[in-house]
């Protein structure tokens, strides 16, 4: 155990592990109660076009991952809103086309050293100073706006016709939300990569779904499981060399596992 | 209060999906009026209220609430509470009882501020007077449904309305739990003198709550449940015919 500290690399994915993981799990409480699973999918996948675009302006593709993402994350919330489209065909329209966008920046930057496997699945031994700064950052600001408007969210999650006509800015709390998916998603990649990170922001909420009848230990117990998860499989991964990412999502999966066994009331999550 | 009515459509016309739901709507609802809103399935009931409701923005014509449309009134909107055809979202969405009515008051409370003491007040008030007060920290999913729809209207009421409105209260409730709804939702009427609107099938409670009726197919023809004659032959145009002999045998 005294040797998994030892080397600088491991703490800083240690580090970056916990603070992605406390962001994920407190999410995925709305996302699983405003059902926008699918949704933290196709963000995730969507990111893929934003860090290749980072590539090919060669600047650093968490960046350029943050305000692609974001922008396609907004348009795919306007326009299932808009109810032009349902959401799950803008979703799927949107994250494919992002994903052939990015391999087509790819294709242009001839980058033959980017590490395309490690964005996609993760390398959080490849965690810098800067990525933790940049972690840290931008989760106090997704700790700020969840903390801030925790009620809102979930009356919005809950019924958002009634909070309207109490006069709550419902659209503006839509869009926030989204926002702070898009944001926690891109910082995640480096820990877990962009086909894994959509299991961190359904996982925990699901998880501790099976187990409350209440919002609050909800959100605690979903806290709980995303810093079980993390710290569980980043040792796991370390003691039987496994990819870190992969690790990290299967503890959690079978830790949802448990709790639907467990479950006082076998839930249905459909 | 001191407006002429409490709401008003002036020839109001909706479209959903590029088609006419609504067209050419007058109605207005005066001051301590129950107005109870009845038509078939599809004919526009829903879509009517959520216009009121300013959910939903009409193609022509003007709504108004208290005299005025819904964006001139100040702060957090017109006094105007709502309960929602009731199904929730997600079956086992983790809130309270408590927690649920509460919601009614974050409008008041403002945006990413705590309740205030006050509000906390109204809650408890608000659940005493539907008689759920013993259910306040039950989770919501374990009621049954009468039980639901009086947390729906303490939420509604916590938001201190002068015009309640009700989409379908008494769906999926059991008959007797229906009559003691429509006896509080009397009471609540009379006590905090309220103006109510309904949308419902239950047309006989309609000829005995209410006395303000109108009868909905994409256009709108109101009634004075008074003037049961008139309003009887009318149902008969827009229902078939044994839906009529059972309004016979509620109503006369």
């Amino acid at each position: 155990m005294a040797d998994f500290f030892a080397f600088q690399f491991m703490r800083y994915a240690l580090i970056a592990g916990l603070m992605v993981s406390v962001m994920c799990a407190l999410i995925s409480s709305f996302v699983v109660l405003k059902r926008l699973s699918f949704l933290g999918a196709g963000i995730s996948h969507a990111a893929f076009g934003g860090v290749a675009l980072g590539v090919l302006l060669g600047i650093n593709p968490l960046y350029s991952a943050l305000g692609f993402t974001w922008v396609l994350t907004m348009i795919i919330g306007y326009v299932s809103r808009k109810g032009h489209l349902s959401e799950d065909t803008a979703i799927g329209i949107a994250y494919v086309a992002a994903m052939a966008l990015g391999t087509i920046f790819l294709g242009f930057a001839r980058s033959y050293n980017f590490d395309v496997f490690g964005y996609l699945f993760g390398n959080i031994l490849a965690v810098t100073e800067t990525d933790l700064h940049i972690t840290a950052a931008l989760g106090a600001v997704v700790l700020a706006a969840l903390g801030l408007f925790h009620k809102e969210l979930v009356f919005l999650a809950f019924d958002e016709e009634m909070a309207q006509v109490v006069g709550l800015p419902v659209r503006f709390l839509y869009y926030m939300l989204l926002s702070v998916m898009a944001l926690t998603v891109v910082i995640a990649i480096k820990v877990v990569g962009i086909v894994l990170v959509s299991a961190l922001l359904v996982l925990p909420g699901a998880t501790s779904l099976q187990l409350t009848k209440n919002i609050v230990p909800m959100v605690a117990l979903s806290l709980v499981c995303g810093l079980a998860s993390t710290l569980s499989g980043l040792y796991l991964s370390y003691t039987l060399d496994l990819a870190s990412g992969a690790t990290i999502v299967l503890t959690a999966t079978v830790l949802f596992g448990v709790a639907m066994v467990v479950s006082p009331r076998r839930r249905q999550m459909s | 209060m001191g407006h002429q009515t409490v709401l008003e459509f002036r020839d109001v016309w909706v479209q959903r999906g590029g088609k006419y739901v609504l067209r050419a709507i007058n109605l207005a609802v005066p001051p301590g009026s129950v107005f109870g809103l009845i038509g078939p399935n599809g004919s526009g009931k829903t879509t009517l209220l959520k216009v009121a409701l300013h959910l939903l923005t009409p193609v022509r014509g003007e709504v108004l609430l208290f005299g005025k449309p819904w964006h001139a009134h100040p702060g957090w909107g017109p006094a105007v509470g709502y309960t929602p055809q009731h199904h929730l979202h997600l079956p086992q969405f983790p809130v309270s009882v408590r927690q649920v009515v509460q919601m009614g008051r974050y409008g008041k409370a403002g945006l990413g501020r705590p309740l205030r003491r006050a509000d906390k007040a109204v809650v408890e008030r608000c659940l005493e007077m539907v008689g759920i007060s013993a259910l306040a920290k039950r989770p919501i999913d374990e009621l049954s449904g009468g039980q639901k729809q009086r947390v729906f209207i303490a939420r509604a009421l916590a938001a201190e309305p002068q015009l309640l409105i009700l989409d379908e209260p008494t769906a999926g409730v059991d008959s007797q739990a229906r009559s003691q709804f429509y006896e509080l939702l009397r009471d609540l009427q009379q006590r905090l003198g309220l103006t109510v609107i309904l949308a419902t099938h239950d047309i006989g409670m309609v000829l005995e709550y209410c006395n303000l009726v109108g009868c909905l197919n994409e256009t709108l023809t109101v009634h004075e449940t008074e003037n049961r004659d008139a309003l009887l032959r009318h149902l008969q145009t827009i229902y078939d015919s044994s839906h009529v002999v059972f309004i016979h045998e509620h109503g006369g």
